[in-house]
């Protein structure tokens, strides 16, 4: 166990059920059930509709993981868990089989931070993390820039959204543009096929909002602007360039994004860049965000999409260093914290 | 046989042999049901001398009751047993208030009777049961409703759980106990399975989720999860 512990790793701090095990700096599994169908028709994550889901896939989800990665559960070293933030419902289901686990196997248990899974999974993709990186979560609860020193041990917040998420926003915006839900991939999508015709507002990037929110995001005044473009054409009867909207709105998201974390990375003094959320898939960031790196002289990592939308695998990644660095384990009195501060890595 | 119920204010895990209780835990604290639970195992394991994996058996109360406690218990027994290898078998949670009625005596040996345990947003889960061969029987499957709507000729039945309690007004006899005992749901589960009776672990949630299909979701769940600052 000791240079490559056996972690099993739980989320369900959103719709997903993830259960994935790493063996040390590996990836063994990546075990996911969704409920996002479910949640569709609401144009948004339920939480009861999640939880009861979690609670159903719980075991069916660690069953296909164990199986996939031919380990038996007796082998594994030490259990690892979102404790927060999330869905507070949701969260207690996966903490309350981590235990149930930890008690049954016999081994320690490590309740850890959501954003700060999002930023260790890239061990287990590229191998180990630069010292400090810099992070740019974006999900479709989260939009984070992170200074990270050590990411079981030590992370800051540089700045967040202060109203919608970057994730939100692609789904809100897909709604108005009568795109299905979760937005993001069909605006993706639908971008690719039109021009930047659109010049949106760019939030918190002028004058006195950068002095005050020089890495904060706010992506509601973006929606709001694409909202109100779009009923202006349609009151006036014309038909509305729903590519050339995509493309116009993802731009003006992905220029902040990008803007803002390199301008930390500069600011910091630090040399590596990784992206990581849901939003993270999106094609254009990827290359928007290489594009300025480069020119920066920053080292950009993103792993590969299903690393980056939630997931068991990043929870047993952080585990694994957890374990691997000598970290104290979580008591089992442990409890799902719904607002947990990324500051707050373990719990 | 390790027994454990969350459908109500307590948090309750027993520890039984068979014949005789073994180890007893309980905690009162209708909103930590995920912090006490695995401790509470743990430590009625440990009291009783057992390893997780000495277990045969686990019993667990499928509610009905509030949802996300609920689902500490059920997912904490289902892991359980999942993990050391044994079968995990389900028990109305109403039943096992009817059972600790039943054997403190506090309902009469023959008369009917009921259970009516808060469901929250003013209703409860009630049952009605008479008493067989020394043993609660069941006479309704388990209900949801505004206490004003229980039939005038069942408000005067003795009633156990904590609706008396919320409604004193339509619930005239109250009688205890108030909460699950996890060793009442052992008994009863021993119970089932010595007849060849499964009750599966299905939640009994008796409700459908509340969803709006609105905007209103996803900003909820945004006050619930978005960035600190
Ligand atoms: N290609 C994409 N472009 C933009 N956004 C995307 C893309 N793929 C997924 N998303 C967005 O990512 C979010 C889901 O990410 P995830 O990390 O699972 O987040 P969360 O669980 O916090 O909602 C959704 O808001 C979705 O629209």
């Amino acid at each position: 166990m000791a240079d490559r512990p056996l972690v099993l790793g739980i989320e369900t701090s959103c719709d997903e059920t993830g259960v994935g095990i790493v063996r040390g700096e590996t990836l063994l599994v990546d075990a996911i059930a969704s409920s996002v169908d479910e949640h569709a028709r609401f144009g948004g994550v339920v939480p009861e509709v999640a939880s009861r889901a979690h609670l159903e896939a719980m075991i069916p989800t660690i069953e296909r993981a164990c199986t996939t990665a031919g380990v038996s559960l007796r082998e594994v070293d030490a259990v690892a868990v979102t404790s927060g933030p999330g869905l507070a419902g949701a969260l207690m289901v996966g903490v309350a089989a981590a235990k149930s686990l930890a008690v049954g196997l016999g081994v320690p248990l490590f309740g850890v931070n959501h954003l700060a899974s999002h930023v260790a999974v890239d061990i287990v993709e590229h191998g180990p993390l630069p010292e400090p990186t810099m992070a740019l979560l974006v999900s479709g609860g989260h939009s984070s820039l992170l200074l990270v020193p050590d990411v079981t041990n030590e992370i800051s917040s540089l700045g967040s959204t202060i109203d919608d998420a970057a994730g939100e926003a692609f789904d809100k915006v897909a709604r108005v543009l009568g795109l299905p839900f979760p937005g993001g991939p069909h605006i993706d999508r639908a971008a690719r096929e039109g021009q930047v015709t659109i010049d949106f507002p760019r939030g918190l990037t002028t004058g006195r909002d950068l002095e005050r929110h020089r890495f904060d995001f706010s992506f509601s005044g973006l929606k709001t602007a694409v909202a109100r473009w779009v009923e202006l054409r349609q009151r006036a009867g014309e038909p509305v360039p729903v590519a050339d909207v995509a493309a116009s709105f993802q731009e003006a998201v992905v220029d902040v994004l990008t803007r803002k974390a390199v301008a930390a990375c500069r600011a910091e003094g630090v040399g590596h860049l990784q992206i990581g959320g849901g939003v993270a898939a999106n094609s254009r960031l990827r290359a928007l965000a290489q594009e300025r790196c480069d020119a920066a002289g920053v080292e950009l990592r993103v792993p590969r999409p299903g690393l980056c939308t939630d997931n068991g695998a990043m929870v047993a990644a952080l585990g694994a260093q957890m374990v691997l660095r000598g970290r104290t384990p979580s008591d089992l009195g442990l409890s799902a914290d719904s607002s947990m501060p990324v500051t707050e890595i373990s719990a | 046989m390790l027994a454990l119920d969350t459908s109500t204010s307590a948090i309750t895990v027993a520890v039984h042999d068979g014949e005789q209780v073994l180890a007893e835990r309980s905690v009162l604290d209708a909103r930590a049901h995920t912090e006490h639970l695995a401790p509470l195992v743990q430590d009625a394991l440990e009291s009783a001398g057992l390893r997780p994996a000495d277990l045969t058996d686990i019993a667990v109360g499928v509610g009905p009751g509030p949802f996300t406690g609920l689902r500490v218990g059920l997912v904490t027994a289902r892991v359980l047993a999942y993990t050391v290898g044994v079968p995990c078998h389900g028990v109305v949670s109403l039943d096992a208030l009817a059972e600790e009625a039943v054997r403190s005596g506090s309902v009469d040996g023959t008369a009917e009777f009921a259970v009516a345990t808060d469901a929250r947003r003013k209703e409860v889960y009630w049952s009605r049961y008479t008493v067989t061969a020394g043993h609660p029987a069941r006479l309704s499957d388990p209900a949801v409703l505004h206490p004003a709507d229980v039939a005038d000729g069942m408000r005067g039945l003795a009633t156990a759980g904590r609706g008396p309690l919320l409604y004193p007004d339509v619930f005239a006899s109250p009688v205890t106990p108030l909460d699950v005992s996890a060793v009442a749901l052992a008994e009863v589960a021993l119970r089932q399975i010595a007849h060849g009776v499964e009750v599966g672990v299905d939640a009994l949630y008796l409700r459908r989720p509340d969803a709006q299909p609105t905007s209103s979701s996803k900003s909820t769940l945004t006050e619930v999860r978005g960035d600190r600052r």
